[in-house]
């Protein structure tokens, strides 16, 4: 099967506009016609959901949470990447593409980056339009702030909470519609099958959380807005309930998986505390707006960091990096902590920590300033460590984050199965190799707002559709499939938590299919999680009953599906004998130990197909730029 | 922060399903550490359950950090435990002291059934903003976004009410189990900004009737949703709202 990305011809500043007027209509009086089914309740869910339900076609959306206001996107705390250009520093729909592009390390396509860029206007409009509180200017008008890899202002925050407020702001879109009856809404449901028939996504199987039932929904499409995977490193800074479930059940089925081995690792989140821990706490990457990050000079050196003088302190950022500083990208901030950690210069009682200090900051600007910008972070912060960070600088450390790789999407979004249409962070995205901050937040408002709402209809306006209803045999097939799983999950009856299955993923996917990766461990990685697969389906033990809220339940499924999927991370990881972006090769890199990117060989879309578990077949997309000629990505 | 090991006895409510009858049952959380989380500790408890076949502790949680609203019970007989300004989610064991003896209880509230031991149903939240939690504007029909300028002060009080997460610990917390702490803190926050004025006296005579439909108390200005609100939202958006429904009242023409 040839991949076919449907990159509309034309100049780069036309192909959108011209994509919209070529793509066939759906009208107005016959959207109601269209069944749509959306999973998932993020920032991409939500605002397709309500933009769908607005345009007239009947809506259905799942979220396994108990309201759709709890999805991940709640947590993004630094803020949303517009050009508009208010601070007049120069900022573009270009330039703004042009930092996406290459902050990505020129591993995804020009034409979605630049739409991107294109649309990231009109969702701050619409936001503003919701009440959505942004920072503001004392004349009224709204507050922007810098992030890593880029030199202007361009982020749109609400203090520490943007996400939230984002998030907030696409859940009062999608509940109004749920109050004007166009939307059906169910929560505590988890999609774990999908269903085709002739070939296209027709509907899906669901568990219902409460009662363990499992129940069908059908549609003319499916729209995956699922999240991301960082999960599968057990420790992540993403939700405990976080997971891959829906996106691996959908390419078993036959969605292509796009760059899975691209994984954010974010350079300021807390360090581990100890084996306790379940999860990891992210501080904001604005936080090294005012932030300096370092390591004392001397290795092992044990004094408190307000004993250590200015001398005898490495700025390494600011001397590695100068023209970036503390504002480097993610890939290459985290590397570089790695490196200092790795080297003897950690701090705190593991030594696997950094400094990011604020008392330069506090002496400029004063601590109200500082207050007013990040008094949540510095509250959560002490809340967690029982550090006070105004006065002690903060202690952090990379962990996983963000995952570009996803579902391979076309420039419809629509991923290699018809009908199932794939936005946010489930899908391989336009971040490339690794993404900038503030662009997860614009990317899924992107989707949802202003991309799926026109490429969907077209879609349904060209297919002809056979009536599917729920009784179809392929219904009954799929929901025997389920069955048959969750039966053979609970007679296992082993001697091992599902927790204890997932902790010992999380180590191997950490040490060899983590922030750096060689040959030799992704091939022992291989291994490793085949021998844990075989032990999971051995030894594992969920007590209680499937006919019931069982919690256990749900995790064993979906840590089930990152055994698989881990697997593929490590082949895809090993097959790309390159370092770009997230993706670090230990065997390619230049002499100073930065990322070697080889775009003779693999300037490409690595999209996997499914044929049994452990065994995948690569398929490329060329990525050709005419209009960003890759270069060395330099922030020296 | 060195960290030190404690052993505690915790009171958990268990309770098999929304009719059933529920009890406290006793489990004993031993070596934790001081610098783990309260669900960290209870992940610990939940792990032996699970270990030994026993069904665990059923209780909701997410993202772990302060911001989803998933988590909530009652620690001791306060939402989110003995910490002001936080979620259960955010309390750390360093908190409690070795040989402590912890009650945990689910969020209490007529509008809240109990499901399953901890976990709530807490879905009357959504319905009130279905019913007019809101400013309607359809994607793709909004203005440029700095054409209406909002007063900063403004934009920072509408801020501090969007701060709310929807845990529900104000109900939880409140004698009559009200709701005006949560529906107060969205009506604040729509009516103070310019954007939320087209639909301001319909949006809260709808809240509140949604309110009172769902089963939810009055207000009789106890403060204990203020005292335990993790995000700090002040009681004076319960005056606002006072005031934006009697204004609405007296000046709209919205048909009962």
């Amino acid at each position: 099967m040839a991949l076919e990305s449907k990159i509309p011809s034309g100049p780069i500043q036309e192909k959108w506009t011209n994509h919209k007027f070529n793509l066939k209509l759906v009208s107005p009086a016959n959207k109601r016609r269209y069944d749509i089914i959306v999973v998932g309740t993020g920032l991409a869910g939500s605002s397709a959901a309500a933009s769908l339900a607005e345009l007239g076609y009947n809506v259905t959306v799942l979220t396994f949470h108990d309201s759709p206001r709890r999805a991940h996107s709640i947590a993004a705390q630094g803020g949303i990447n517009a050009a508009k250009n208010y601070p007049n520093d120069g900022d573009s729909i270009y330039r703004l593409f042009y930092d996406t592009l290459k902050g990505g390390d020129y591993r995804a396509r020009e034409a979605n980056v630049y739409r991107l860029a294109e649309v990231s206007n009109n969702i701050i409009d619409q936001c503003v339009a919701q009440g959505v509180p942004f920072a503001r200017e004392y004349g009224g008008l709204l507050d922007n702030r810098s992030f890593g890899g880029a030199q202007l202002s361009r982020t749109f925050y609400a203090r520490g909470q943007t996400g939230q407020q984002l998030l907030l702001g696409a859940y009062s879109a999608l509940s109004r519609q749920v109050g004007l009856g166009r939307i059906k809404l169910y929560t505590r449901r988890e999609m774990l099958g999908l269903v085709m028939v002739d070939g296209m996504a027709r509907g899906l199987i669901a568990r219902n959380l409460l009662t363990g039932e499992l129940e069908r929904f059908a549609g003319h499409a499916v729209v995956l807005a699922t999240g991301g995977y960082s999960r599968v490193f057990y420790l992540s800074t993403n939700a405990m309930n976080c997971n891959a479930t829906a996106i691996w059940r959908a390419h078993k089925k036959g969605a292509f998986f796009g760059n899975p081995c691209f994984t954010q690792i974010h350079p300021t989140c807390l360090p581990l505390h100890g084996e306790q821990q379940s999860k990891l706490t992210l501080m904001s990457e604005s936080l090294r707006n005012d932030g300096r990050i370092w390591v004392p000079k001397q290795k092992g050196d044990k004094r408190h960091p307000n004993e250590i003088p200015e001398s005898e302190r490495d700025y390494y950022l600011e001397r590695i990096y100068p023209s970036y500083g503390n504002l480097t990208p993610r890939d290459i901030a985290s590397r570089a902590a790695k490196r200092m950690c790795d080297e003897g210069y950690g701090v705190g009682e593991t030594g696997q920590a950094v400094y990011l200090d604020f008392s330069d900051s506090i002496k400029r600007l004063g601590k109200k300033v500082i207050e007013e910008r990040y008094g949540n972070l510095f509250q959560m912060y002490e809340m967690i460590t029982g550090d006070n960070p105004y006065e002690v600088p903060m202690k952090i450390y990379p962990a996983p984050h963000y995952t570009m790789g996803g579902l391979w999407v076309d420039y419809n979004l629509m991923s290699t199965i018809p009908g199932l249409y794939v936005i946010g962070e489930a899908n391989f995205s336009d971040h490339g190799a690794n993404r900038l901050g503030a662009s997860a937040l614009m990317q899924g408002l992107a989707d949802g707002y202003f991309i799926l709402p026109y490429t969907i209809g077209d879609y349904l306006a060209s297919h002809k559709f056979t009536p599917v209803k729920t009784d179809h045999e392929e219904f009954v097939k799929e929901e025997n499939a389920q069955k048959d799983l969750i039966k053979r999950l609970m007679s296992i009856n082993g001697k091992r938590t599902v927790d204890d299955l997932h902790r010992e993923l999380g180590k191997i996917m950490w040490n060899y299919v983590g922030m750096s990766r060689n040959a030799e461990g992704l091939k022992k990685a291989i291994q490793m999680i085949k021998e844990l697969r075989e032990e999971f389906w051995k030894n594992v033990k969920i007590p209680g009953d499937a006919q019931d809220l069982n919690q256990t339940l749900e995790r064993a499924g979906r840590v089930a599906d990152f055994l698989e999927l881990g697997e593929l991370m490590a082949i895809d990881a090993l097959h790309r004998n390159e370092s770009c972006g997230g993706h670090f090769r230990e065997e390619y890199q230049t002499e100073d130990g930065e990322a070697k990117r080889d775009d003779e060989n693999f300037a490409y879309v690595a999209a996997w197909e499914f044929k049994e578990v452990g065994d995948w077949v690569l398929h490329k997309e060329p990525l050709v730029f005419e209009y960003v000629k890759p270069s060395t990505r330099s922030y020296k | 922060m060195s960290s030190k090991k404690l052993n505690l006895t915790l009171k958990v409510w268990r309770q098999a399903g929304p009719n059933e009858k529920g009890e406290f049952k006793t489990y004993y959380a031993n070596n934790i550490s001081t610098e783990a989380s309260f669900l960290e500790m209870l992940d610990i408890v939940n792990e032996e359950l699970e270990a030994r076949g026993e069904d665990p502790i059923a209780y909701e949680h997410d993202c772990r950090e302060g911001i989803c609203g998933t988590c909530g019970m009652v620690i001791n007989g306060r939402p989110h435990g003995p910490l002001q300004g936080i979620t259960t989610c955010q309390l750390h064991m360093r908190h409690f002291k070795d040989g402590d003896v912890i009650y945990i209880e689910p969020f209490r509230a007529k509008a809240f059934p109990v499901i399953k031991d901890l976990v709530v149903d807490r879905s009357a939240f959504d319905k009130i903003i279905q019913a007019g939690g809101f400013i309607s504007v359809n994607t793709g029909s909004a203005p440029e976004a700095n054409s209406i300028p909002v007063k900063k002060e403004n934009a920072e009080l509408a801020m501090d009410a969007a701060a709310c997460i929807g845990c529900g610990a104000c109900v939880a917390a409140c004698p009559n189990a009200s709701a005006m702490l949560f529906v107060s803190a969205k009506v604040s926050h729509l009516a103070l900004l310019p954007q939320g004025l087209p639909e301001r006296e319909i949006r809260v005579q709808k809240m509140v009737a949604k309110m009172d439909e769902l089963g939810f108390g009055n207000c009789s200005n106890v403060g204990a949703c203020e005292a335990e609100c993790p995000k700090e939202i002040k009681i004076t958006n319960i005056a606002r709202l006072n005031r934006e429904f009697y204004r609405a009242r007296f000046l709209s023409n919205v048909e009962e």
